[in-house]
């Protein structure tokens, strides 16, 4: 079909291939399907955001990605595509790629891609460094791993990394432990040990949501602009509209394990499609727009993740239902608005998903 | 800092509030200095309105809450609370037994839903407690009290017999907030309360807050570091820094003409959402000054642009350099500064 040809011409672009992911968590409680059928394509060389409300599968997307799922979570059905790319072969040439979901969670293959080729920065500075090694022994302990160097090379290297990414002073900052540096220093130490070995994709997590404003915009501004030096793609999880806006190139919303629409950041904002979408920006208070609109909440909660919704899970607390087919069938993606935008949802196209039991 | 104000119009005064933490130190525990959490804040709120207070963390912003509610004894300075059956009353030196007076007057609602709320009461003793313990209801009307609270927070009274867990986050704040409006109080404290909610849910809580006031005659004192949250629900707002309160205005005023060069730097880090609008954000060197041992001069002076030699050896004082715009900087009249939408 041509949906075949389409996605051969755009590999070169795509650097990072999601189909129809699902991963579930087996607890006593039942089975909570975090994800649900994620597919998406992470565009090689720019900034992804992915939105959406808490459990709607974001850190699961990415921890999936990492083949980091913990117990009692799994992959159950889908595939996540690496294209890796050949970096003797000049110019972005797209040579191999790797099937990350069949890879041994626990084996040589995913280690070396882990931190390597994909790294990820996650929300919480705090916990992610180790309390009991100097910053620069952490960042090091990625350079050896994945780099033919000495120590005395990876400090080196280390030393450059937090340079570059605006550490005062970092010869001296190596020596030092995570307990004494501030918030700011911490999450910035953590971006360093991420970039350390030169990431073709890296994962942030919420990097700033524990920051100060002051600061979290300062962290933003490094990450576009070594985002643009290195040339390194970036999936950006947060669930602030803020962040998204000053960020992302595109934006993927999530909403109970599904990507439920993908666009353009200004599309996204500009011309929203998806109800839910839609209701998220109106949820909102818009700084500096000198209105003092009543916000409009989305009605309804999160359903809890034990329970499945028959249909589109977004229905019940849909404004624009329609009776009949919102509650019974589950709209698939389709394209709506540019071949950059997809949506999925019954105002704009009658495709059905085909429902996966598993 | 009176303004032109009938003492009628106000419900809270606060002058020169300080709170000091003492650090201490060794073997007999001396003392060896003092972090400065709070250091000497002025400001008033009016009867109805919503105070903004904002600040990064560490300012000392929780700490100024939490001292306004006697919850801390204040270190020094005047909290003066009209109270509506006593009068003008001074908080700071009431004894414990005299507060339980004017304590159903104020109450203050937490950013945690999950450890504000006792995990082994039910619903119903949760907000009862208040009712219990002041003796204003009990029995049958102590439980229909509780049921119309309920309703008022827009829950069902069913779930009266329900544990803290069986709740949302938003739930939950919504149970923290029917406890503080028990006793029918006139001030509340609204420290972070919702920060830890998501979009959708902190939607609904800030409409509930704004619909709750306008029902009931409250004041908000609101306490957050999200600023598109305070510009939202504030009439007025005042930014702290490092314990001291560096400007006081109009919501508007504040945002659009900040005369302060913290709270520009502030405004232009906001991350607004419009992909047609990205600034970057003003640097600011260094990192924010410690309580325990402040630089000389202002607070702000070795992080701001402006600086200049009298910045590092006078303390500025707060202001009022237009009608209801108080600043606390030596350059105030003479800069420019960008607003958030500039």
């Amino acid at each position: 079909m041509s949906e075949q040809a389409a996605s051969a011409s755009a590999d070169r672009d795509v650097i990072l291939q999601i189909r129809d992911l699902h991963t579930y968590f087996f607890t006593d409680l039942g089975i909570s399907r975090a994800l649900n059928g994620v597919s998406l394509d992470v565009p090689a060389g720019k900034v992804m955001g992915v939105v959406g409300e808490s459990g709607c599968g974001k850190s699961v997307t990415a921890l999936s990605i990492l083949r980091l799922v913990p117990r009692p979570g799994r992959i159950v059905r889908g595939e996540i595509v690496l294209h890796r790319l050949d970096r003797q072969g000049g110019a972005s040439q797209m040579t191999t790629e790797v099937r990350l979901t069949d890879l041994d969670p626990q084996g040589r293959e995913i280690r070396s891609i882990r931190g390597g080729e994909i790294a990820m920065i996650f929300q919480e500075p705090m916990t992610s460094l180790n309390p009991s090694y100097t910053v620069g022994d952490q960042i090091e302990e990625a350079i050896l791993f994945h780099q033919k160097v000495d120590k005395a090379g990876a400090e080196e290297r280390a030393v450059k990394i937090l340079d570059q990414v605006g550490m005062p002073n970092p010869a001296s900052l190596v020596k030092r432990y995570p307990h004494e540096l501030s918030g700011g220093m911490r999450q910035r130490a953590m971006i360093a040990m991420a970039l350390s070995c030169t990431p073709s994709v890296l994962i942030a997590d919420e990097p700033t949501t524990a920051l100060d404003v002051t600061t979290e915009a300062q962290i933003l501004d490094l990450m576009r602009e070594l985002q643009a030096q290195i040339g390194m793609t970036i999936l950006y999880i947060t669930h602030n509209l803020g962040v998204v806006a000053q960020m992302c190139d595109t934006v993927a919303v999530m909403y109970l394990g599904r990507v439920v629409e993908l666009s353009t950041v200004d599309a996204l904002f500009y011309d929203p499609k998806h109800p839910y979408t839609r209701a998220l920006l109106h949820s909102i208070p818009h700084v500096g727009s000198r209105t003092k609109a009543r916000l409009e909440p989305i009605r309804g909660v999160v359903p809890d993740p034990y329970t499945s919704v028959r249909g589109c899970p977004f229905h019940p607390r849909c404004d624009m239902i329609k009776p009949g087919i919102c509650d019974v069938r589950v709209p698939a993606p389709t394209v709506g608005g540019g071949d950059q935008h997809q949506v999925r949802c019954f105002l704009y196209s009658d495709l059905e998903e085909t429902i996966y039991e598993g | 800092m009176k303004a032109d104000l009938s003492q009628n119009e106000l419900l809270l005064d606060v002058r020169g509030l300080k709170k000091h933490f003492p650090l201490r130190h060794g073997l007999f525990r001396r003392s060896s200095g003092a972090v400065r959490a709070v250091d000497g804040i002025d400001f008033f709120v009016r009867k109805g309105e919503t105070l903004g207070l904002v600040g990064e963390s560490g300012c000392g912003k929780t700490t100024a809450g939490r001292t306004i509610m006697r919850l801390l004894a204040p270190t020094g300075g005047e909290i003066r609370f009209n109270d509506p059956r006593l009068g003008w009353v001074n908080l700071e030196k009431m004894t414990r037994k005299e507060l339980l007076k004017v304590r159903p007057n104020m109450q203050i609602i937490f950013q945690d839903p999950f450890s504000s709320l006792d995990p082994r009461m039910t619903v119903e003793r949760i907000i009862a407690e208040p009712l219990v313990i002041n003796r204003v209801a009990h029995g049958q009307e102590l439980k229909d009290r509780v049921a119309e609270l309920l309703r008022v927070v827009g829950m069902r009274p069913e779930y009266m017999s329900r544990y803290p867990h069986a709740f949302s986050g938003g739930q939950r704040q919504r149970l923290g907030i029917a406890r503080a409006l028990a006793l029918n109080p006139r001030l509340i404290v609204c420290d972070e309360a919702v920060s830890a909610l998501d979009v959708s849910i902190q939607a609904q809580v800030l409409n509930l807050l704004e619909d709750l006031q306008s029902d009931f005659d409250l004041t908000y004192l609101f306490i957050a570091h999200d600023l598109s949250v305070v510009e939202h629900i504030s009439d007025r707002v005042a930014v702290m820094y490092v314990g001291k309160l560096v400007e006081l205005a109009k919501t508007d005023e504040l945002y659009y003409q900040p005369r302060h060069p913290y709270t520009e730097a502030l405004m232009a880090a906001v991350p607004k959402p419009d992909p047609r609008r990205r600034d970057r954000p003003i640097r600011l060197p260094g990192e924010v000054a410690s309580a325990a041992n402040p630089p000389s001069g202002c607070y702000f002076h070795p992080r701001c642009r402006y600086a200049q030699a009298q910045c590092s050896k006078e303390t500025p004082q707060l202001d009022e350099i237009s009608p209801g715009h108080w600043v606390s900087c030596h350059l105030a009249k003479g800069l420019q500064l960008r607003g958030i939408l500039a």
